[in-house]
């Protein structure tokens, strides 16, 4: 089912939480609402489900306008951050549930409800653990129970709230993949909320990339890392080292120095530079880099972090440098960014 | 149908406004006609005959000695109660041995013992016709039952729940860090109650009092089979409340009712109170164990 | 070899010291009376004991005592967890002030409450006013009875339930409502279900207190013998005639169930908790 949001906002209590969002959603995505706390990216999902509802704008499902449509009515799948499962129902009757509340005519029949949640045990690697209670259950158990109880209503979309957020780095990793694996299986249109970018970023068709209500970047894990469009991007997903610049004539200086670098499409005045600290290159002599001080070095995992201070100490940068290079024993250190953006100072 | 225009816009965890002013009207209702209405009319009956009358039932020696006598009796009964309510709290919270959930559901017991039979289980023991109970006659001149330490031991029976099991969840809660900390600091056993314990637990100490008191006061089975009922000697406020009511004068039944609305008044003042803490020091109360 | 130790060992002082009080304080003024009652029951041979629990009047106080509690108990589930659910789901002017009046009757003195029930509930009273007209009167009746034993058990379920529904997670109600339960469906078989412990907790609780109420129900019973006569009253009249056997006979099949009762609501809770847990 296609997804399609447009120009949606909500306000709680006059405080606006989403400001005019739009977005569209293929059939048979996986995306991710990717952002730092309060960006609005549950409230997003929220709305999806008809868990609450947009102050102004539209929500369409296919060609349907669902914004009107009550939450029993939308037949989405919601998967939620602390499972919500019911805790004096066992395993089976929890999955069973969706099946069993419906009307009359449409309600299947009990052995039929019976053998479709076996089925989904078996999907969610469970067989057997029909007759436990959730209680009796591990966090990642629940989990799969929860994500079993939302399939079975056989949903038009699949929305999870930060569905690895209560587990351990371990279950994590196993359940991120086991849930693309499901997705590639069952082919539901999938939308997930996460805080965790290498989540989303490993996971996700597309990441959407969110922050203060606003959505900063659609786009595939290398367009959103490669070339992020912001630099709330820039900062926010990956490392990244930012260098307050001057632009003048489409180059780029630092104080009276011009570095190297060209800056085409940014106007003159003050301007950010943003690099990633493993993509630079060392240079010898400096006509035209940027140049500091060491300030500290230190082993990170299979590279070494260098701490630059730059012109007149008051700035910082950090660089990657292989493990055992020389530069890192040096008090001064020259380098350019191979790949690198500069922003308009106020944009910041 | 224009964008922006939401028919259902009720979040799907609650009910439809007319379903919420429906059940809330009924429980206004439900509470005014149960609890409220029988309150009213305490303070009604009272007056019925004018303020000076109501008042006049207060020059009654009667009157007079047994408000005296019930605030003897909580006196006694509630500091004893005190005692032992940080004594098991202190026993039970502060270390792990076996039985201590048995020992709670021993301490709970008198809850659900009606009041009579509390009453009656002293007689059997200590009545004048069994061997203590006329031990303490004869050798000592001190009658127990159908006098005043009778009623004073079926009201500590009754009312002896309700500091321990204020204290017992809240110090479990607590665990035993603090006074780990002060003996660890040098501390004595006595300075960490003192200083450490005692602090911590003070406002949930005041919850258990202030309802073990207004039980204490207002009890009437156990302290009605226990009394004897001699008039100016063994009768507390709630007995002589009876005994009034008994008269079917109408003077006395404004006697009846006076007395009856300074317990209420009583009442009253301990709901607030309760409330108030609750307020203010939630945290600081057990959680989840109101009531009682 | 170890010794075997009662405690597990702690640093902090005290523990032969409260430890002995409360258990020479629980002896003293529970264990020992207790015993005593009972064994003041088996002075009794079974003849005669038979004869107390067969005599129309013991009989007819037991029905009435546990019939009246147990109507009473199940109209304070109902309206029990009509005020929990207001006084948590809803925000209204009052709620403070509902939420504190719920505990009256546990601060009331049971007297004040039995003749302020009676003066509403007699013919002439404002209620019993209401009533008479129809034929119904409700002082001195075992409806005045029902009335006193609602009153006095009111508290309970609201107590027990309030905190329970208080801490009910809202995912749970939206994941029902996701999964196309409608609102009804969501309450009946979802939140309704979880109550399920703290509702038979209160209900015990209420039930408990009813059976042995005194207090508040003997203004409003009448206590005709064979009518309106309930179990503590009985054992009341049983030691004014100095009949302490019987007395104490009754008394025994009174705690005896108390004690059921009690057990019961343990073994609820320690069932719910080992089932349902903390999810």
């Amino acid at each position: 089912m296609e997804l399609g949001i447009r120009d949606v906002r909500k306000e709680f209590n006059q405080y606006p939480a989403l400001h005019g969002v739009s977005l569209d959603i293929r059939p048979g995505e996986l995306i991710a609402l990717l952002g730092p706390s309060g960006s609005g990216k549950t409230t997003l999902l929220r709305l999806i489900a008809g868990l609450d509802f947009p102050t102004s704008g539209q929500i369409l499902f296919g060609d349907e306008d669902a914004s009107n449509k009550t939450v029993q009515e939308r037949n989405v799948g919601f998967v939620f951050q602390h499972y919500a499962l019911f805790r004096h129902m066992n395993v089976a009757d929890n999955i069973g549930f969706g099946l069993k509340v419906r009307p009359g005519a449409s309600r299947p029949a009990k052995a039929e409800i019976r053998r479709r949640a076996s089925e989904l045990l078996d999907l969610v690697q469970l067989s057997g653990l029909e007759k436990r209670y959730p209680a009796q259950l591990s966090g990642g158990q629940r989990q799969r129970v929860a994500l079993a109880r939302a399939l079975a209503i056989e949903p038009k979309i699949l929305l999870l709230d930060e569905p690895f957020g209560a587990l351990d780095a371990q279950v994590r990793r196993e359940l991120r993949r086991w849930l693309r694996e499901i997705h590639d299986t069952t082919g539901h249109t999938t939308v997930f909320v996460t805080h965790d970018q290498e989540e989303a970023l490993e996971l996700a068709d597309r990441v959407v990339v969110m922050s203060q209500g606003r959505i900063e970047q659609v786009g595939t894990a290398d367009e959103v890392y490669d070339q992020p469009n912001s630099p709330f991007v820039y900062g926010f997903i990956g490392e990244s080292s930012s260098l307050p610049v001057r632009v003048a004539n489409g180059e780029l200086w630092l104080a009276d120095r011009a570095i190297g670098l060209g800056a085409q499409d940014v106007p003159d005045g003050d301007a950010i530079l943003y690099f990633r600290p493993q993509e630079i290159e060392l240079l010898d002599g400096c006509g035209g880099c940027i140049a500091g001080t060491v300030a500290a070095s230190r082993r990170v995992a299979g590279s070494r972090r260098v701490e630059l201070k730059i012109g007149g100490q008051r700035e910082q940068v950090e660089i990657e440098l292989p493990v055992g290079h020389p530069a890192a024993q040096q008090s001064r250190v020259a380098f350019r960014p191979r790949r690198y953006k500069v922003f308009p100072a106020k944009a910041t | 149908m224009s964008k922006g225009v939401f028919k259902k816009s009720v979040s799907p965890v609650t009910e439809p406004p007319a379903v919420r002013y429906l059940l809330i009207g009924l429980s206004i209702l439900v509470l005014a006609v149960f609890l409220v209405l029988p309150l009213v009319t305490v303070f009604v009956q009272a007056l019925q005959m004018g303020l000076w009358q109501a008042l006049a039932t207060f020059s009654d020696p009667d009157a007079i000695s047994a408000i005296l006598l019930t605030l003897l009796v909580a006196a006694i009964a509630v500091p004893c109660n005190l005692v032992f309510g940080i004594a098991a709290a202190w026993a039970i919270a502060k270390y792990r041995f076996p039985g201590r959930s048995f020992l709670i559901t021993l301490i709970d017991l008198p809850f659900s013992v009606s009041p009579v039979v509390a009453g009656l289980v002293y007689i059997l023991l200590l009545g004048p016709f069994t061997p203590v109970g006329a031990w303490f006659l004869q050798d000592f001149g001190v009658r127990i039952i159908f006098a005043v330490p009778g009623i004073v031991l079926a009201t500590i029976f009754v009312t002896f729940p309700f500091i321990a099991r204020e204290l017992i969840p809240l110090m479990q809660d607590q665990g035993t860090g603090d006074e780990e900390a002060a003996l660890s600091l040098g501390a004595s056993g006595w300075q960490t109650f003192w200083h450490v314990t005692l602090p911590n637990v003070k406002w949930a100490l005041l919850y258990g009092v202030l309802l073990c008191n207004a039980r204490a006061m207002g009890e009437f089975g156990a302290v009605a089979v226990i009394s004897g009922k001699l008039r100016g000697e063994t009768v507390t406020m709630p007995l002589q409340i009876e005994l009034y009511y008994q008269e079917f004068r109408a003077l006395a039944q404004v006697s009846a009712f006076s007395l009856a609305a300074v317990l209420a008044g009583l009442a009253l003042v301990t709901l607030v109170l309760k409330s108030w803490l609750e307020w203010r020091y939630a945290d600081q109360l057990a959680a989840g164990n109101r009531g009682h | 070899m170890t010794r075997i130790r009662f405690r597990e060992p702690s640093i902090i002082p005290g523990f032969r010291l409260t430890f002995g009080f409360t258990i020479l304080y629980l002896f003293l003024i529970v264990i020992v009376p207790i015993v005593g009652l009972y064994m003041k029951t088996f002075e009794l041979d079974w003849p005669s004991f038979w004869r107390i629990l067969t005599g129309s009047r013991f009989q007819a106080a037991l029905k009435l005592s546990f019939g009246a509690s147990l109507l009473a108990a199940l109209f304070n589930v109902v309206i029990g967890l009509l005020i929990a659910w207001v006084i948590v789901r809803y925000r209204f002017f009052a709620r403070r002030l509902v939420d504190a009046i719920i505990d009256l009757p546990f601060a009331l003195p049971t007297a004040v409450a039995g003749i302020a029930l009676t003066a509403l509930y007699v013919p002439q009273g404002w209620i019993g006013r209401l009533f008479s007209p129809y034929g119904i009167t409700i002082a001195y009746t075992p409806l005045g009875i029902w009335i006193a034993l609602v009153f006095i058990g009111l508290p309970f379920v609201v107590r027990t339930v309030q905190p329970v529904l208080e801490d009910f997670n809202a995912e749970v109600e939206e994941a029902a409502a996701t999964l196309g339960a409608s609102r009804l469906t969501t309450i009946v078989r979802v939140i309704l279900p979880a109550l399920l412990p703290a509702i038979l907790t209160g209900f015990s609780l209420a039930f408990a207190r009813a059976v042995g109420e005194y207090g508040s129900v003997i203004f409003i019973a009448g206590n005709i013998p064979r009518q309106t006569e309930i179990l503590p009253l009985l054992i009341v009249f049983r030691l004014e005639e100095r009949d302490y056997a019987a007395a104490s006979a009754i008394a025994a099949i009174m705690l005896t169930v108390s004690f059921l009762i009690l057990l019961l609501v343990n073994l609820i809770q320690s069932w719910s908790n080992r089932r349902f847990g903390n999810v």
